[in-house]
């Protein structure tokens, strides 16, 4: 006999373990489904989580264990030539005090475990190396539980909540989400290194516990559209490279050497010498932004985290917005247990608080972020090649003047980009954040 | 059928280095896993529960960790699990093991006696194959050790029947219940566990057994009860030279040539004809 759960959580990621914190919290009878050995264990993420997100959910999170690599204190930009490149940091003392645990890195194996476990003294089951494989469905095409990949493996739920991630195949057997365009998938594969903890301390001028993360653009990624990032683990560096599927398919690049070109960048290579690589994994991301959001509620489900394309690619926050989503689809599923009406109109306080909230209006500001990105790929080629020339020249001492120099430069710009270009530029650049 | 399977959590030795440095194990950061052989144990003692009813108990003595894999054997269909766990267990060599699980055994024997008992061929960590033989001694039980088959249980006459792996070949023995059997890997293929049963393990309770539960004397248990002491630990050096067969230019001439150099070794050459015969 099959049996009847509240509810049925597909994938325990941040989007899934964030709403069985909540449903048991109510005493919601709530199941979890996982297909890795342990949650976590599917995961790479360059690992920055947020405070604030993270605590609406668990507040002592701290208190609680949660295995915090470093707070990050300083974020850094970087526009890369294949030579160089410019850099911007900004550091703040407040993110030591006030703004303590904005943002701080985490090793997601060990966090996605940790967060999970924490849910158990709520009554949650989380079942691991199960793979949900459909769903349920009555007559009238209500989804009522879900089927996994074990013997005698269904369970009947009232709701039905995905999580499961950008990657899973479930989306195309359910239908919910059409399988993601090229454009809307990023490819990004990531390489840990191992280095001592006062090591990194010394080489990112922080004291312990403190971290910094790095933003690359530029030519590293080939032409394509595509970001690198080194974040600061304790006594490691996540060093992740991605770029747009669509673009991969056409250059033909590898990511695995474009990543291993990026370590030897002369930017890059000092931060990680001497330095033992100890995971390389790769991952999509979801980048489509608002324009690839599928719809995220039906009669007795709802979607939530990667698995609805919540994903904000400029300021690369995911695992909040995850987090968040699951929160509020709990929410949404403890009214409609209250109304005792699971179709999508009993479910529909979830898109209601995604929508006052600031996922949508993110999400929604951005949404032509990625058209910008992939129609002007001089960003990546072009352009860090010119500034770096740019600076290059007038930091050269070699007895020619100043305004010969601007002129020079002036001329070798205007030579790779028409002044309509560069204007174009700007506006769609600008039209496509403000 | 009463049978009681004895399951180590081991690290998952696929994924452990040693420390050129120190010679000894980098434990961190792998996983910890039921030993291979003894999920092969487990099996076959649900096997012999499937076909003649009775019980299955899975012990295991490690730290509070362990209760892990004692969970993962009630998810597979053992009745339960004891996790054998206390401060006095810790350090014990195989000596110490064995007599600690003969202990336990002895109180599982109270209300209903033991049929068999099932233990991995070896572990792959301490590889030594001699707990499951040691607790045979200790407990007067029958021993089968590298049970490649289980062919026959005779309950009324109260006697197994088992193929067992020996050096060039096998041999088929009957012996009498109780016994404890050591399994090799190719006993039986390990089922994957049900979905309702995986449910009921992470809501179900493991029993917790200390030295005062089992009635162990101190004075036998753990470090205290080990007389093995670790020396030195070394990883022997790789094996170099031997003759190189270029197979590039002339494919079947080095096949040859290498076949010459084997087929002279005279053990080889019986080793080979045996099997050819076969
Ligand atoms: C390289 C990289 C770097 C990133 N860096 C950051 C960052 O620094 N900060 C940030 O906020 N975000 C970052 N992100 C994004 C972030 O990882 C995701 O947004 C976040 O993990 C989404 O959480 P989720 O719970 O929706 O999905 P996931 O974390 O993907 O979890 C989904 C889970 O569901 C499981 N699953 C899938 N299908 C099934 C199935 N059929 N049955 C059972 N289980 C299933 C999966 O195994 C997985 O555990 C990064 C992503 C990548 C790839
Ligand atoms: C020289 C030497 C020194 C050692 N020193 C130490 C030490 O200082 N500290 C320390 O902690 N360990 C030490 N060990 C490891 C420890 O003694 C052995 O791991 C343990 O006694 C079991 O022996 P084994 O691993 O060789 O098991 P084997 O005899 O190879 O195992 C055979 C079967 O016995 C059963 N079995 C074995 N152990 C258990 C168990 N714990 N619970 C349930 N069933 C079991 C399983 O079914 C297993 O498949 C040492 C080992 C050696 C060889």
């Amino acid at each position: 006999m099959r049996e009847q759960f509240d509810v049925a959580i597909v994938g325990a990621g941040p989007a899934g373990i964030s709403a069985a914190h909540v449903l048991g919290g109510r005493g919601i009878k709530t199941i979890v489904f996982e297909r890795g050995e342990y949650p976590g264990a599917k995961n790479i993420s360059g690992g920055v989580l947020y405070g604030h997100d993270l605590a609406r959910i668990l507040p002592d999170f701290r208190e609680k264990g949660c295995p915090i690599e470093r707070n990050i204190v300083e974020s850094r930009l970087w526009y890369l030539s294949n030579d160089g490149g410019y850099s911007v940091a900004f550091r703040d003392r407040a993110f030591c005090d006030r703004l303590f645990l904005n943002a701080f890195t985490v090793g997601r194996a060990r966090f996605d475990r940790w967060f999970a476990e924490q849910t158990k003294e709520k009554g949650i089951l989380v079942v691991c190396s199960t793979v949900v494989t459909d769903l349920l469905r009555d007559a009238r095409g209500q989804v009522i539980g879900v089927m996994t990949d074990r013997p005698e493996g269904d369970v009947k739920a009232r709701v039905v909540l995905l999580a499961d991630g950008i990657n899973s195949a479930l989306a195309a057997k359910t239908g919910f989400r059409p399988e993601p365009n090229p454009h809307d998938v990023a490819l990004a594969v990531k390489d840990v290194i191992e280095l001592p903890e006062e090591l990194i301390n010394e080489r990112f001028n922080v004291e312990t516990g403190q971290g910094v993360t790095t933003e690359i653009i530029g030519e590293i990624t080939e032409g394509m559209d595509g970001v690198a990032v080194i974040y600061t683990n304790r006594n490691s560096l996540s060093v992740c490279i991605g770029a747009n599927l669509s673009d991969f398919v056409k250059s033909r690049v590898k990511p695995y050497e474009m990543l291993e070109r990026l370590k030897e960048h002369p930017m890059v290579a000092p931060l990680i010498r001497g330095g033992q690589s100890k995971e390389y994994m790769a991952h999509w991301v979801a980048e489509g932004g608002y324009d690839s959001i599928p719809g995220l509620s039906g009669n007795g489900y709802l979607i939530a985290g990667d698995s609805g394309m919540l994903f904000n690619a400029l300021h690369r926050e995911g695992s909040n917005m995850a987090m968040t989503s699951g929160r509020f689809a709990a929410e949404a599923i403890v009214e409609a247990f209250d109304k005792g009406d699971f179709s999508s109109n009993g479910l529909a306080g979830y898109l209601e608080r995604l929508d006052g909230s600031y996922i949508m209006e993110d999400l929604k500001k951005y949404r032509g972020f990625g058209k910008f990105r992939l129609e002007h790929h001089e960003l990546f080629t072009t352009l860090p090649r010119l500034h770096s020339f740019a600076a290059r020249e007038m930091l050269t001492v070699d007895g020619v003047s100043k305004k010969e120099k601007q002129r020079i430069i002036w001329k070798a710009i205007r030579k790779e980009i028409s002044t309509g270009k560069m204007i174009r530029l700007f506006r769609h650049g600008w039209g496509s954040i403000k | 059928m009463n049978v009681i399977c004895c399951l180590k959590q081991v690290p998952n030795t696929a994924e452990v280095k040693i420390d050129p440095e120190t010679n000894t194990l980098i434990r961190a950061g792998v996983e910890s896993i039921t030993n291979p052989y003894d999920t092969v144990a487990l099996e076959a003692g649900l096997i012999i529960k499937d076909k003649y009813g009775g019980t299955v108990t899975a012990i295991s003595m490690g730290p509070p960790q362990a209760e892990e894999i004692l969970r993962e054997a009630i998810a597979l269909g053992a009745d339960e699990g004891i996790l054998l766990s206390d401060r006095a267990f810790a350090g014990a060599d195989t000596l110490a093991t064995s007599y600690t699980l003969a202990k336990a055994i002895q109180q599982l024997e109270r209300p209903a006696p033991v049929d068999l008992v099932l233990c991995g061929k070896q572990a792959i960590d301490g590889d030594t194959a001699q707990v499951g033989p040691g607790i045979a001694t200790r407990l007067g039980y029958g021993q089968f050790t590298y049970v490649a088959e289980i062919r026959e249980i005779d309950e009324a006459k109260r006697r197994i029947t088992v193929k067992r792996k020996v050096e060039g070949g096998f041999e088929v023995i009957r012996g009498p219940l109780p016994a404890v059997l050591t399994v090799e890997l190719d006993l039986a293929k390990p089922r994957r566990a049900s979905l309702p049963r995986l449910i009921y393990s992470l809501r179900t309770g493991i029993t917790l057994w200390n030295a005062e539960t089992i009635h162990g004397d101190p004075q036998r248990l753990g470090l205290k009860g080990s007389p093995t002491w670790v020396k030195k630990i070394f990883s022997p050096p790789l094996k170099q030279g031997g003759p190189v067969f270029d197979a590039r230019k002339e494919p079947r001439r080095a096949v040859e040539d290498c076949l010459n150099i084997l087929l002279a070794d005279e053990m080889f050459a019986w080793h080979f004809l045996k099997r050819w015969e076969r």
